[in-house]
């Protein structure tokens, strides 16, 4: 409280483009490293799975979600077909682990690898359009890859497109519940966020945003456009290769109704209502995006069985709509009220707090 | 032979109602450079509204198409308003979601009020096919042909003799330019929104009455993307031909595919159809290709 800041005085090349502006930063960076992995220690000791298994899935789909702001926050290259992205990885994971007994690391990796050969594939046509029509092209993408993969029955393993897959073990521990998942998850979770924060300020993340910026301008002072658009496919495609993975593996099940189109446009909400361009706005976002519909439910039961004394069965239908239609009105409001997003909010009450009784 | 003069007139009849769809779709991405991904929301909207009028006692159907027309056009008025003037300027991606955003509400909306099952669309057609030859013809293809018909020729006629059709497209050209030359933009914006509600008013009692009235009609509007990237995004002319090729090839696909894979290609080439097109043309076929500078 004292001893305050007075700016950020960088004096080499180096130090401005550190990960970490300031010591503090890198200090709470490592104390919500630490903070994650304690996360489970009172869950256990409250034996809530529940609330352990809405922590995964956040940060399941943090991981899909931080490669597609790769893809479109940093690149400007607008994708509507993550689902179908993390579609392919979810099926070669489970391919590999059950018909090829491959160990989970393996199936991980390779739907990572899978996925970002497709993703590459549909990022062709990037190279000739732009912008709605690419965010055309990728819809197509989604909607080829569902069709595929629900009528070729080598992929789909036939009934109901589903493969069943086995807990994947490390070191001989199986992950047969909630809290052993969890570590399994955190692991891809850090790597992926730190890898995307160490991209972005790469070279490569450089060339993407001078993409997205102006990609004429971009071409013109020598980044070269065919190399850098593919590679934003292919990283990204490889987040939602490795997340759709991930999910097989959490959910011991690979199963195309996981990713369709709605899943696709969920991410892309996510990286909006989060923040475009920002690494963490896309954590923001998915945490925002998954626990949204927790929240409403819990309220509008709350309110018909409080006030109404009605039962949840007879509100069930309505609340599912009534979650679609606040869903929408929730990407309209954030859209025209902060286009920027809850990264950027997140800044504006950092920035307010720095100065804060002084902030004039 | 007869089974493929059957399929490609079938599938052209079909093209048209897809056509007619597309338009609202063109229409809005001429004027405004939106693409509205809630159109098809609009056209199950507007199925969901005629429907449930035509549920109420003594509703003839002139008054329902009277009263839906309305409505539309203010619907769209409201949706230009409201949504999507506040994001002029705003990154594409932002306006993409603000229309999918508006889809979710549509959905939402619809079964919230009227609930999710679905309803019949009952309309004055007879239900037998007329058999000319070896050509089988449903009536409700042929009503909804000639309804499409006569709302292309009326917009084709409203671009090219009337003051009003003359500003929407200097605003399609230039927009910047159609304001110096004193054309209210924010109006014909509003006013390609209204003829979009319009639009989607006819799909959607058309549609509605070939598949009954749900939330799945909402469908109809992911296949709309094939046709006017055929057709070019900002071709008025290219969405019905973009509609016709699109039917005809759905309908040959079921007719000579179908039997191979089991089904659902109608749902599969479209799509493949429309990602060449990207790669050989990706203006389409009478889209306006721009060219770009620093």
């Amino acid at each position: 409280m004292i001893n305050r800041e007075a700016g950020v005085f960088h004096t080499s090349y180096e130090s401005d483009m550190a990960l970490y502006a300031l010591p503090l930063a890198k200090i709470t960076a490592w104390g919500m490293v630490a903070l994650l992995v304690l996360l489970p220690l009172p869950l256990s000791l409250l034996q809530n799975e529940h609330l352990m298994s809405i922590v995964n899935t956040i940060a399941l789909a943090a991981i899909g979600a931080i490669g597609l702001n790769i893809l479109v926050g940093y690149t400007g290259q607008i994708s509507i077909g993550q689902g179908a992205f993390m579609m392919v990885g979810g099926y070669t994971a489970a391919i590999l682990s059950t018909r090829y007994g491959m160990p989970f690391w393996v199936g991980i990796l390779a739907g990572g690898a899978m996925s970002a050969l497709v993703g590459v594939l549909f990022g062709i046509p990037s190279l000739r359009i732009k912008g709605l029509y690419l965010a055309i092209a990728t819809l197509a993408a989604q909607l080829i890859m569902e069709w595929t993969i629900n009528h070729v029955t080598w992929i789909s393993g036939g009934a109901q497109s589903s493969i069943y897959v086995q807990n994947p073990t490390v070191f001989g521990w199986e992950l047969d519940n909630e809290f052993r998942r969890y570590y399994l998850i955190l692991v891809f979770f850090l790597l992926a966020y730190f890898a995307a924060q160490n991209l972005v300020r790469s070279r490569v993340g450089r060339a993407f945003i001078a993409i997205r910026d102006r990609d004429i301008a971009a071409e013109i002072i020598g980044v070269n456009i065919f190399k850098y658009k593919l590679l934003a496919f292919a990283v990204s495609s490889f987040y939602a290769g490795v997340a759709g993975a991930l999910w097989t593996y959490y959910l011991r099940i690979a199963n195309y109704e996981n990713f369709t189109l709605v899943v696709s446009i969920e991410y892309l909400a996510m990286i909006i209502i989060g923040g475009l361009g920002s690494v963490l706005g896309a954590v923001l976002g998915a945490i925002f995006i998954k626990l949204f519909p927790i929240a409403l439910d819990l309220t509008v039961i709350g309110i018909s069985e409080g006030i109404f004394g009605v039962r949840y069965g007879a509100v069930a239908d309505f609340l599912a709509n009534f979650q679609l239609f606040v869903f929408g009105a929730l990407i309209i409001v954030f859209l025209i009220a902060e286009p920027e997003g809850l990264a950027r909010m997140w800044e504006n009450v950092k920035r307010y707090f720095r100065l804060w009784p002084f902030s004039y | 032979m007869e089974f493929f003069f059957d399929l490609v007139t079938n599938g052209l009849l079909v093209g048209l109602t897809y056509a007619l769809v597309a338009l609202g779709f063109v229409l809005i991405y001429k004027a405004t450079s939106v693409i509205n991904f809630a159109q098809g929301d609009l056209v199950m909207f507007a199925g969901y509204a005629a429907a449930v009028m035509l549920g109420m006692r003594g509703m003839p159907v002139w008054l329902m198409a009277l009263v839906l027309a309305v409505g539309m056009v203010v619907l769209g008025f409201v949706i230009e308003r409201g949504i999507l003037r506040p994001l002029v300027g705003q990154p594409v991606i932002a306006v993409i979601m603000v229309t999918i955003g508006l889809s979710f509400v549509l959905q939402g909306l619809v079964a919230i009020l009227w609930g999710a099952s679905t309803r019949d669309l009952p309309l004055p057609v007879r239900m037998e096919p007329y058999i000319l030859g070896p050509v089988f013809l449903s009536p409700i293809n042929l009503v909804a042909a000639v309804i499409a018909i006569v709302f292309l020729i009326a917009f084709g006629l409203f671009f090219t003799r009337s003051r009003l059709g003359v500003a929407m497209r200097a605003v399609a050209d230039d927009q910047q330019a159609a304001m110096v030359i004193g054309i209210k933009v924010p109006r014909v914006f509003a006013l390609s929104w209204a003829i979009a509600g319009l639009a989607a008013a006819a799909g959607g009692v058309i549609w509605g009455n070939m598949l009954g009235v749900d939330t799945f009609l909402a469908l109809v509007g992911l296949k709309v993307f094939p046709v006017v990237i055929l057709g070019g995004l900002d071709s008025i002319a290219g969405a019905i031909i973009g509609g016709l090729i699109l039917g005809a090839v759905e309908s040959l696909a079921a007719g000579y595919l179908d039997p191979y894979v089991g089904g659902g290609t109608k749902d599969f080439i479209p799509y493949v159809l429309m990602i060449l097109v990207l790669f050989v043309r990706p203006y389409g076929f009478f889209g306006h290709e721009t060219i770009e500078r620093v």
